[in-house]
């Protein structure tokens, strides 16, 4: 169904980097010049490919160029539409796939910098996230220190499949300074290709790749939980994002059940894994991976056991929806509202503070 | 409550346990380190024998990484699905407040007072010159 016009907050948005020249500007000299002099390429990945239809809508498709990379495509088709109130941007550039961690870093920084100069700057509706140099936590840090005091930047943006399972200690510096600033720590779907996006080897088909995130999802959520980190770290907000939502409640309820069991080895997690989700994560809407059934939803979202979980997204430009149907048809209005505005706001407590 | 000999308590000496019936009840009967510790001998989560258990301590963690193991041997993990119950009061470890393993008051009695009190001994002959394991419900 269409999004009543009530001010939402879309929180999962993709503009795109036209291409690697569009960051020169941004780039310090050192990395300006190592990119010209080595001819480095155009930092798009797989997990997103360009012609694949889920990568962008065929309406939101320009005549040239990539869907998403202009502001006026996107305030035309992303906010204007459903009147939305603010947007959030994740913006999915291959800077989690490079090897060299001090070029990671550099191209984080211009990624920022150019999100804030050619995106906030002249779109107050829009926020971001900081994007991080995931293969370094100490500069993944540095980048978030760098940020932290522009409000705009609601988040840290990671990906699902990584180095290492995300509730290692080598990340907790992350979610420290993540947790100090009040940024949740956004994990989007996508890879760095260290890794298979499945436990058992590489698949062959984009559909594999796409549909296997949700393992992923569902390992790092674990992780996350198990190490302690959201035992460490009250504070620690993380949004699953373009996560898929019906897998939660089944496997939270796994874990429960292996948790009662084994809470010895891991003493640190004091109370059950669902109360912990309940009260630390949250997820974006889109895509929803349920029927389209109105009691097929309402099964799911009463087996997740809280309705602050869900965060209004049309992930645009991603092709999820047709038209202007961003909501799933079976929900209450009050149920409405909180996903498109009370728990927005109450994930991310940097949103509002910049609303003029 | 009914007082019940179940046991002459040269039965229960420290590390051993029992499990006996009462009204009708299977009940596991610990000696932990001289202290008695009566428990319904039926897992509040799928009825697993709490007597065929293992004991254990209590593991805490103020932080991630921190292990801090306290009170051995007076934690019984059920044998079928692990989980744990505090000997003393009943309370499971995963959810103390809604799921616990029935406990009952345990003594020791000398047998010369056995026959004065409202005793019932179901399934022995005491005699005055023992003590015996008294468990309450």
């Amino acid at each position: 169904m269409k999004p009543p016009r009530i001010g939402a907050i879309d929180c999962d948005i993709h503009p795109a980097l036209p291409a690697l020249s569009s960051l020169l500007p941004y780039l310090s000299d050192h990395w300006r010049e190592m990119a010209l002099q080595s001819g480095l390429h155009e930092l798009e990945t797989v997990n997103y490919p360009p012609g694949a239809p889920l990568t962008a809508r065929q309406d939101w498709r320009p005549a040239q160029g990539k869907a998403a990379s202009a502001l006026a495509q996107v305030t035309a088709q992303a906010l204007d539409p459903w009147d939305t109130s603010l947007a959030i941007c994740n913006c999915l550039y291959g800077v989690q796939a490079l090897f060299s961690e001090d070029l990671a870093a550099g191209i984080a920084r211009a990624l920022n910098s150019w999100i804030a100069r050619e995106w906030l700057d002249l779109e107050p509706r829009l926020r971001a996230s900081i994007v991080i140099p995931m293969q370094s936590p100490e500069l993944a840090v540095d980048e978030i220190e760098f940020w932290a005091s522009d409000k705009r930047f609601v988040q840290v943006l990671m990906l699902v499949t990584g180095d290492a399972p995300l509730g290692r200690r080598q990340y907790w510096p992350i979610y420290a300074a993540a947790a100090r600033h009040g940024l949740p720590v956004g994990i989007h779907a996508g890879s760095s290709f260290r890794y298979p996006m499945t436990p058992v080897g590489w698949t062959s088909y984009y559909a594999e790749d796409y549909v296997n995130q949700s393992q992923a999802f569902q390992t790092q959520l674990t992780s996350l939980i198990c190490e302690g980190a959201f035992s460490k770290y009250p504070e620690l907000r993380v949004v699953l994002l373009e996560s898929g939502f019906t897998w939660l409640p089944a496997h939270v309820w796994h874990l429960s059940k292996f948790w009662r069991g084994l809470r010895m080895e891991v003493p640190w997690v004091d109370r059950p894994p669902f109360e912990i989700v309940r009260d630390q994560v949250r997820l974006t809407l889109q895509p929803v991976d349920a029927p389209p059934r109105r009691e097929v939803l309402e099964r799911v979202l009463e087996h997740m056991g809280s309705d602050k979980l869900l965060l209004y997204s049309t992930d645009y430009p991603h092709w999820q929806f047709d038209g202007e149907d961003a909501l799933p048809d079976g929900l209450s209005d009050a149920l409405v509202r909180k996903i498109l505005i009370d728990n927005p706001r109450e994930a991310y407590p940097r949103v509002m503070e910049t609303v003029q | 409550m009914a007082k019940h000999v179940v046991a002459p308590a040269c039965e229960l000496p420290p590390g051993a346990r029992k499990r006996v019936t009462v009204g009708g009840r299977s009940i596991a009967v610990f000696n932990i380190g001289g202290e008695l510790f009566a428990l319904l001998d039926r897992c509040p989560h799928k009825g697993g024998s709490l007597c065929e258990g293992k004991l254990t301590g209590l593991v805490q963690s103020p932080e991630p990484g921190v292990y801090r193991y306290s009170r051995a041997g007076e934690i019984l993990r059920c044998p079928w699905h692990g989980w744990e119950f505090d000997v003393r009061t009943g309370k499971s470890r995963c959810d103390p407040r809604r799921v616990r393993a029935k406990s009952y008051p345990v003594t020791v009695e000398q047998g010369s007072e056995l026959s004065e009190g409202p005793y019932e001994v179901e399934t022995f002959t005491a005699s005055v010159e023992q003590d015996y394991v008294v468990v309450s419900l």
